[in-house]
């Protein structure tokens, strides 16, 4: 594996292979000692073009742990066409001699096309609106546990709802793309103006009625509303989304027992999930950040790990 | 400059000649002297092509193209004339900013260059540029545009359709609402954009606007020129302004009967450009509307950049593509090889219909003693494969690049002189 810049370019095995590996890291997690010498004299350097908190600490854990040398770079504001081209900033840090970028970007399709620049790794830890692919291998990871753990079949057959903002989203691209690899049945919840343009193409049911999947889904994720990109009023008010797009303590109430709730954080508690739903029992949501870190060390490890170029 | 003679051309209708040139006018062959000969059997002879869209960046970004050098490329694309776009810096809003272009052409430039002023100061949709002033200026000015920005406000929108009425000027719209199609708004918004996660411009932010413009060129009985027309909607609102009779005429680019909206899923931003690649239905719609002379010319929208400013994420990167050179390429391969356009067809859109957009005494017009002599030399059943490298124009934002297409130009000649001879 050369890159990961989208859930689409991993195959079952490679997801497989992926989420094994995060179980050992996961275990490797629960030591009090955490690091392996696996990544000793490999750079990895974190751009984040675009503020982060989670993904990025998760990602310098992940390569801390695995002993890469590990670099932060926040370019925020850089990125404009008046400033230096993320041509010239993607070749300049190239030329430094780094093994890995990782990189998150503010605008669609900018990590691909820093791959096409570059001789290191790369690694998509969110562009735009486009994709998060190692999101979408974290909630799988976290899922897979959830749903009694094994290999691809703990997913077969399983419904899962994914909720609210589609339009902005890029764990939902990537959790899309990954959950058709695995076999689950995805149904997208959303206000039509919240829905992207072409999703009836996607390969997965679409309603606009959560109610109507609230008692059969099996997990349900809900998807931050992303209010600085709320270019012209996509719904009415907060008080109407939440009441008809949030995971309510109403409809938390009337979901399926045993069912998983994620999200992918930050959350807007009272807007699409309600406090009551975040803290439940069946809440899935710290364990998602846990295992990020462990997912994150497993794709560095499959991108560096075996190769000694 | 030498006399020419050229022999054994075909032209458009058909029929073969020899064809004299003296003095910056056709002559008969006898009547030439010491002529330079360019052998033209097997190759048709058509008016020189005329562009009503060019953008030539100079003044302002003269890195990304100057007057000489997008001439130069128009001339290797067969075009004799181009229409200069005011978005330039300083922009073309005054009589002394036209008159300074045209004088800049006058000496650089390797066609004739018309010089288009903007329908606003400083293109910011409020108020109206010196319209009267330039056109009464040494550069003539006889079309505006906002062209890059749409004219959004209805009311300045009505009140340049009428101000230009007289002295018979046309205004040049991009029809684009910038409301419909929001601030990240960066290719065409289909299937292709909400996998991309791309925003993206729906083909009703164009035509809207063209809808709402038809409808105030019949209330003001002025000229309005649809920039650019990409979508079928578009189409459909020109064919039923024209059958009721509104003064409008439309253009279409070269890239947009060529490339559709999958060339953007490489994240290339040679391919980001203003109005976007469209879906295949479009691209349907606009070719049938050529044929059928609903769409009346073809303007290139000739938008040379610099790669600091394509060499950036899609959304950010600057929209526009050069087309000068392959412009005629196009239209053989989807328009004349397809069966859709015969050659007299040609002329009328890529020579004649845009000559008549700004009344051109000496474009346009046809090949025959005592014309002006702009003419281009054909080859229909040249083919090459597109260099970027090899192009005249300064910049390499060509989308062509690679690509298998006719390669039709041998010689170009504009006012009697060769300005192009392969």
């Amino acid at each position: 594996m050369r890159h990961l810049l989208s859930a689409a370019d991993l195959s079952l095995a490679e997801v497989t292979s992926i989420l094994d590996t995060a179980d050992e890291m996961h275990t490797i997690q629960q030591r009090q000692i955490k690091k392996l010498p696996t990544l000793r004299g490999r750079t990895v350097i974190n751009m984040f073009f675009e503020d982060s908190t989670r993904t990025r600490t998760s990602f310098e854990l992940a390569g801390k742990w695995m002993s890469a040398d590990t670099i932060n770079i926040s370019a925020k504001g850089s990125s404009t066409s008046k400033g230096e081209s993320l041509r010239d900033t993607m070749l300049t840090l190239d030329a430094m001699g780094t093994d890995c970028f990782v990189i998150r970007h503010g605008s669609s399709g900018a990590v691909a096309q820093a791959a096409g620049w570059v001789r290191a790794h790369v690694v998509n830890a969110g562009d735009g609106t486009h994709e998060h692919p190692t999101q979408a291998l974290l909630d799988a990871f976290a899922m897979r546990r959830h749903l009694g753990g094994g290999g691809a079949e703990a997913f077969a057959g399983k419904k899962i709802a994914i909720v609210g903002d589609l339009l902005h989203s890029r764990v939902v691209r990537s959790n899309v793309l990954l959950q058709r690899t695995l076999g689950s049945e995805v149904t997208l919840v959303a206000p039509p103006t919240l829905l992207p343009t072409g999703v009836d193409e996607w390969g997965v049911a679409v309603t606009n009625d959560f109610d109507e999947v609230i008692h059969t889904a099996d997990v349900v994720m809900m998807l931050r509303v992303q209010r600085e990109r709320m270019y012209g009023g996509f719904f009415p008010t907060e008080r109407e989304y939440a009441e008809l797009y949030g995971l309510t303590p109403e409809r938390l109430a009337r979901l399926k027992p045993g069912a998983a709730i994620c999200h992918p954080g930050p959350m807007n508690r009272g807007l699409e999930i309600s406090s009551e739903a975040a803290d439940a029992a069946n809440s899935l949501i710290l364990e998602q950040v846990t295992a990020g870190v462990s997912v994150r060390m497993s794709v560095l490890y499959h991108l560096l790990g075996g190769s000694s170029e | 400059m030498r006399d020419l003679l050229i022999t054994g051309a075909q032209l458009a209708d058909g029929t073969s000649a020899d064809l004299g040139v003296s003095n910056g006018h056709f002559v008969a062959p006898s009547d030439v002297t010491d002529a330079e000969r360019i052998d033209a059997d097997g190759l048709l002879a058509l008016p020189g092509l005329v562009d009503p869209h060019t953008h030539l960046r100079e003044p302002g970004r003269e890195d990304a193209e100057t007057i000489a050098t997008g001439t130069l490329a128009a001339a290797r694309g067969g075009y004799t004339a181009v229409h200069a776009m005011a978005n330039l810096d300083p922009v073309t809003d005054t009589a002394e900013a036209a008159e300074y272009l045209a004088a800049l052409a006058a000496r650089t430039a390797n066609a004739e260059v018309i010089v288009i002023g903007s329908v606003t100061k400083g293109l910011a949709g409020e108020q109206l540029s010196e319209m009267g002033l330039m056109n009464r200026s040494a550069a003539a000015v006889r079309m505006f545009s906002d062209d890059g920005r749409c004219v959004m406000d209805p009311l300045v929108m009505r009140r340049a359709l009428t101000y230009a009425k007289t002295f018979d000027a046309v205004i040049a719209q991009h029809s684009q609402d910038t409301r419909l199609a929001g601030p990240t708004a960066c290719c065409h918004e289909s299937e292709i954009s909400g996998r991309l996660g791309l925003a993206g411009w729906p083909a009703q932010a164009e035509s809207a606007i063209i809808a709402r413009d038809v409808e105030l060129a019949q209330l003001s009985g002025g000229r309005l020129h649809v920039c650019h027309i990409s979508t079928a909607e578009g189409v459909e609102v020109i064919r039923w302004a024209k059958a009721r009779g509104v003064n409008v005429t439309a253009e279409v680019t070269p890239h947009h009967l060529y490339l559709g909206t999958r060339e953007v899923e490489s994240y290339d931003t040679t391919f980001k450009v203003n109005p976007p690649l469209r879906t295949d239905e479009h691209i349907e719609a606009v070719r049938a509307a050529l044929a059928d002379g609903t769409i009346d010319m073809v303007g290139t929208d000739h938008a040379p950049h610099a790669p600091q400013d394509k060499d950036h994420p899609f959304d950010i990167a600057l929209p526009g593509m050069i087309g000068l050179e392959q412009s005629l390429a196009v239209v053989i391969e989807v328009m004349v090889d397809a069966g859709r356009l015969d050659w007299p067809g040609v002329v009328d859109r890529m020579s004649a219909a845009p000559a008549r957009l700004t009344r051109l005494a000496t474009q346009g017009r046809p090949i025959a003693e005592g014309e002006p002599a702009n003419l281009v030399l054909v080859d229909p059943s040249a083919r090459a494969v597109v260099d970027r490298d090899a192009s005249a124009s300064k910049s390499r934002n060509n989308p062509y690049h690679g690509r298998d297409l006719p390669d039709p130009v041998v010689a170009t000649v504009w006012a009697g002189k060769v300005t192009h001879r392969r």
